[in-house]
């Protein structure tokens, strides 16, 4: 296994990893605090903001996540099956996870072909019909919320060309030079894909659609599928980062086949004993302690939400760390009761019939999908199956 | 592994992939950029038996020093990892271009001297906290000779740049 900063932890003779283990229904965290000292949540968020508006069950309609999930070998996510047989699709939001999705959807066979993508999106994506896409952000080019690494990676995709509306771009360009470095950037380089468009010849073109808001999904004449999606256009008050999209009144109907939500990941909580706020989504918390509950930590999206790159959240997880330890030194964690630790909960959960994965254990599988993807010239072939993966893990 | 990251691991397992069959069709890319972006699992091509073998300090964010002697041909990130530096989350993307987390601060005559840094990596520093003027990634810099007796500093004052990178808005 290569070695990285995370392997290195992981091999650390004071960590242990249990896999394979459903907390909030395996076992409690009331459970886990009564075995440790301390209980950290870092669980992220696998959840998804949805659209709220009529036709957003319609078949063709995905959430990023799930359409993420599907060509990166999620197993919930393998009998997706998305319908790629329409020309246009339309990403709504305008973030990371977006600009990705549209990669994907784009990007020559040939490239794909030496990732690890699986392999069955790999055929679905060869056999796609679909030529155009354009990524719909409520507000303006300024408020656009993705970096600049990803544009410039749909900038840099062979045969593909950009295809934006000079109008949105309307009073850009004069007030670039006082913008901080990373945003002058990424404007500057979205302004180059408005003037120069890429090779006319291209089959395929995407776009950037700004100050629009979905407001409903269309369906055919059936009314079996989604066959449009009716924008509301925008006008933004305000400027900069604060800046806010205002209804108008106006809409304007897109004909597309594929529809995918990208308005955000959504915490979900993890257990009924554990506060959570519904409205940010997040484990209410001061600094990382969760509120009213002693020796209960979190960390990363589920402490601020689901925004944030590595460095980000992992700052973030080092700023939980160091409460924690401060919490040790001043005597707020009562550490003169023993706690058993993980004996305590591997016994609980073996007379509950679950079975952990042990990080050697894990490293089988890991092993495994990497030998499955020599064969096919990739860096690793994804497991699909968790019975298959559980078996190869305790073989 | 990663923990919350998973949905970012998964996304960036392929987007990485993509990134490095897409470098060798670029006119823009700079031959180390194809050197040190293979794959996203492997590390530095040299194996440490040869070359030779020169001095470089370390100041990690507590302003301790660790002072290494290193082979010409491997990266900075090479070097922190191999000889498991105590440096918090060094290389967390793996050399890959994909997250900041192996900035170094270097001094001016050494930075001036560096090879040039290209547009993707200016991308991932424009995310970094603490970004000075002599700024670079780790992994896009090689050990040479002349580097002999360098000190490389870890960024310090995360807190002060927090409010900042939130007003970017990132993802």
């Amino acid at each position: 296994m290569s070695l990285t900063v995370f392997t290195q932890t992981a091999q650390h003779e004071r960590f242990s990893f249990h896999g394979n283990v459903n907390v909030g229904k395996d076992v409690t965290i009331d459970e886990l605090r009564q075995a440790y000292h301390a209980v950290v949540l870092s669980y992220g968020a696998e959840g998804n903001r949805s659209m709220g508006i009529p036709g957003e069950d319609l078949p063709g309609v995905f959430s990023a996540k799930d359409f993420v999930g599907w060509y990166n070998g999620l197993p919930c996510n393998k009998e997706l099956h998305p319908d790629l047989s329409c020309e246009t699709a339309v990403i709504l939001g305008q973030g990371n996870v977006a600009l990705d999705v549209a990669r994907i959807l784009l990007a020559p066979v040939e490239m794909l072909k030496e990732t690890d993508i699986t392999q069955n999106s790999l055929e679905a994506l060869a056999n796609s019909k679909v030529r155009r896409v354009l990524i719909v952000g409520r507000r303006g080019p300024l408020q656009i919320a993705c970096t600049i690494k990803e544009l410039r990676e749909m900038v840099n995709l062979p045969k593909v060309r950009a295809d934006m509306l000079p109008a949105d771009f309307k009073g850009i360009a004069e007030v670039l030079k006082d913008l901080p470095r990373p945003r002058k950037r990424l404007t500057e380089l979205m302004m180059k894909a408005v003037k120069e468009g890429g090779d006319d010849k291209a089959e395929k073109c995407w776009g950037l659609r700004f100050f629009r808001s979905p407001v409903e999904v269309l369906a055919g004449a059936d009314g079996k599928r989604a066959t449009g999606i009716r924008l509301a256009l925008n006008k933004l008050e305000g400027s900069g980062e604060s800046a806010r999209a205002e209804v108008t009144g106006q809409t304007e109907d897109v004909d597309c086949g594929l529809i995918i939500s990208s308005i955000g990941y959504k915490s979900i909580p993890i257990d009924p004993a554990v506060p959570f706020d519904p409205r940010r989504a997040i484990v209410p918390n001061e600094m990382g302690r969760v509120q009213d509950t002693a020796g209960l930590y979190c960390s990363g999206w589920v402490k601020r939400g689901p925004t944030g790159v590595i460095a980000t959240t992992m700052n973030d997880s080092f700023d939980t760390a160091r409460v924690l330890i401060q919490d040790m030194e001043d005597g707020k964690l009562d550490l003169s009761v023993n706690k058993p630790g993980a004996k305590a909960i591997t016994a609980l959960l073996q007379t509950r019939g679950v079975r952990t994965v042990l990080f050697s254990q894990w490293e089988k599988i890991n092993a495994e999908e990497e030998k499955r993807g020599r064969s096919l010239g990739k860096p690793r072939e994804k497991l699909l199956d968790v019975d298959e993966m559980l078996k190869i893990a305790w073989s | 592994m990663l923990a919350q990251q998973d949905s970012m691991a998964f996304r960036k397992c392929v987007q990485v992939l993509l990134r490095s069959s897409l470098a060798p069709g670029s006119t823009r890319t700079h031959p180390r950029f194809l050197h040190t972006v293979p794959r996203l699992c492997s590390q530095s091509q040299t194996d440490g038996s040869s070359g030779s073998k020169v001095l470089v300090h370390f100041v990690n964010q507590s302003g301790v020093k660790s002072s290494v002697f290193v082979t010409e041909g491997e990266t900075l990130l090479d070097v922190v990892i191999k000889k498991n530096l105590d440096i918090s989350g060094f290389g967390a993307c793996e050399g890959t271009l994909a997250c900041s987390t192996c900035h170094l601060i270097f001094e001016e005559s050494v930075y001036d001297k560096l090879e040039p840094v290209v547009d993707e990596e200016v991308d991932m520093l424009d995310l970094a906290y603490g970004l000075t003027k002599t700024s670079r990634l780790g992994c896009q810099v090689t050990v040479e000779r002349w580097m002999d007796g360098m000190t490389v500093h870890v960024p310090q004052g995360i807190k002060d740049q927090r409010g900042k990178q939130e007003a970017v808005s990132n993802k």
